[in-house]
């Protein structure tokens, strides 16, 4: 097993198939541990670790019912908080976006968009939306790392999920993500209809318009 | 070079004086009302009643006159629209009357920016935590981009409003702190991180409603009140770690005084090979001396303000701002 990835979250390993079970293709698996943290205290850091480990799990196997490229899962273990999951080889969206032509990227943002409102019509919101976290292979945008996924189907979380791949990638791809993020919403509109579309951006915009003195003062008058 | 700064985003107006090097002046005074709360307009008017006796303060403790000073500074926004109005107006007349630059200054950049002053930190990850504010920031392609932020209340106003629906008074931080070191059993209380961003209003609703069900004591909530909102707070904070490789935190704002909060970001940037830094209390909380030293770098990048630029933004975003300076 070989360490490739030290997120905020987890460890996560790339192994052989082989080493872990039987032989069987040269099958490669991403094996990912929730490390247990220091800082918080136990009860809160073994309840986030195994909610999390479980959820995952169950989010991957809907969205792929639904027709959301995401990773097979081949165990889950909740004495030692791990998943393991097919390697989905290919190139994040993060770094193949800034290298190809906008014509290209804007496709790519709409394929995105399609695969977001697929996952969204199963009632699933991924929760960490950035463009480190979906993957071209083949042709194909996977989505991965449902660490943060929740089960919802509300207007409110759908839009959430939205206006956090929006600031993603304004933070990542910040001289060209308003055309981009505009395709994705092209994509899924494909998918979810333009009247959903419609709802979701006035649900982006009133997120936004959320500014912190907007709504406090209010509170603060109490 | 001296720059004067005066900060007024909300209960407090400060004035500071400051230097490349260091703080020379740094003079507070807090708008209180009994039961905690803020309305603007009272607050403004303090801030109207109190500016020309800090300002005189903050020069004679600096031991500078007024044309010594090479900049004035003013908070420019986030805020309450009558205390940045006031400030404002403050600034303008200083400029005109003793005919000195004046530069606008972004409150929550301020916060970050001021550590450089005291500390040898460069590029740090900030969590910046304070009763309106609650905003994990950091530089990147030439701005402070917002890495998290609350999607509803700010850490400190969940606290105050704890504390208020309990009847601990105001402000409520402190006494929470001390409650919650006493509390033993952890009460789940709703965990609430969405991505980067975290949302604090579920946890408090629930946590009240835990208090005035009588079942739980007070130590207990209280303790489990900070575990889990400050858990989420160093969570998403090592996340922006995470993202931008970047090897520094600094805590600041008025919730940086709470020890809890510092003992577990100290503990995440320790896990990761981070540095942490606190800066000392009077420049984590509103201040002065924090406009006044970011008005100086911006003034020394050539920074020019107009009188019509000076216009206050109650809505002032982090990423608004081209950070042109470092």
């Amino acid at each position: 097993m070989e360490l490739i990835k030290q997120g905020a979250e987890a460890k996560i390993y790339l192994a052989r198939f082989e080493e872990l079970y039987f032989p069987f293709n040269d099958e490669k698996v991403i094996v990912k541990y929730r490390l247990p943290k220091r800082y918080r205290i136990k009860e809160i850091d073994e309840k986030l670790r195994k909610e999390r480990t479980v959820r995952e799990a169950r989010l991957l196997h809907r969205a792929k019912e639904f027709g959301v490229n995401v990773p097979h899962i081949y165990e889950v273990d909740l004495k030692d908080m791990k998943i393991v999951m097919e390697f989905i080889e290919g190139e994040r969206l993060k770094e193949l976006l800034e290298k190809v032509p906008m014509e290209e990227r804007l496709e790519l943002c709409r394929e995105i968009g399609r695969q977001l409102g697929r996952l969204h019509n199963a009632g699933i919101i991924h929760g960490d939306l950035t463009t480190s976290n979906m993957i071209l292979r083949e042709g194909k945008i996977y989505f991965i790392d449902f660490g943060l996924g929740e089960f919802d189907d509300t207007l409110e979380t759908q839009g959430v999920d939205l206006h956090l791949l929006k600031r993603a990638m304004e933070s990542t791809h910040y001289k060209w993500f308003e055309k981009g993020f505009e395709a994705v919403l092209e994509g899924y509109a494909e998918v979810r209809g333009k009247e959903k579309e419609k709802e979701l951006r006035e649900k982006i915009d009133e997120i936004e318009s959320r500014g912190r003195y907007v709504k406090e003062r209010k509170w603060m008058k109490g | 070079m001296i720059a004067l700064g005066i900060e007024g985003t909300a209960h407090t107006l400060g004035v500071g004086i400051v230097t490349e090097e260091k703080v020379l002046a740094n003079i507070f005074d807090m708008f209180k009302t009994e039961k905690g709360g803020i309305h603007p307009k009272e607050a403004a008017e303090h801030h109207a009643k109190l500016i020309k006796s800090l300002l005189k303060k903050a020069l004679e403790e600096a031991e500078v006159s007024i044309e010594d000073i090479d900049v004035i500074a003013f908070s420019q926004g986030p805020g309450l629209g009558p205390c940045l109005r006031v400030v404002a107006t403050a600034a303008r007349a200083l400029a005109i009357k003793y005919n000195k630059p004046i530069v606008g200054v972004n409150h929550c950049i301020a916060h970050v920016e001021v550590v450089k002053l005291v500390s040898d930190v460069k590029d740090p990850v900030g969590l910046y935590v304070s009763g309106g504010n609650t905003q994990v920031i950091a530089l990147e392609g030439g701005r402070y981009r917002v890495f998290g932020e609350t999607l509803d209340i700010g850490i400190g106003n969940a606290l105050d409003m704890f504390a208020r629906e309990v009847g601990l008074g105001f402000p409520g931080g402190p006494k929470i702190e001390r409650l919650a070191k006493k509390g033993r059993k952890y009460i789940e209380l709703p965990y609430a991180v969405k991505g980067m961003d975290l949302s604090f209003s579920g946890l408090l609703t629930e946590a009240v409603r835990k208090f005035k069900s009588g079942k739980y004591k007070i130590e207990d909530i209280a303790y489990s009140f900070q575990e889990t909102a400050f858990a989420a707070l160093v969570e998403v904070t090592e996340r922006a770690l995470a993202h931008t490789g970047k090897d520094e935190v600094v805590l600041v704002g008025g919730v940086a005084a709470n020890n809890r909060l510092r003992e577990m970001l100290s503990a995440m940037a320790e896990d990761r090979g981070a540095r942490f830094y606190v800066p000392p209390y009077d420049l984590c909380r509103d201040n002065g001396a924090m406009i006044a030293y970011t008005g100086l770098l911006m003034y020394k990048a050539g920074i020019k303000f107009e009188l019509k630029d000076t216009i206050v933004k109650q809505k002032f975003r982090t990423d608004e701002v081209e950070v042109t300076w470092t």
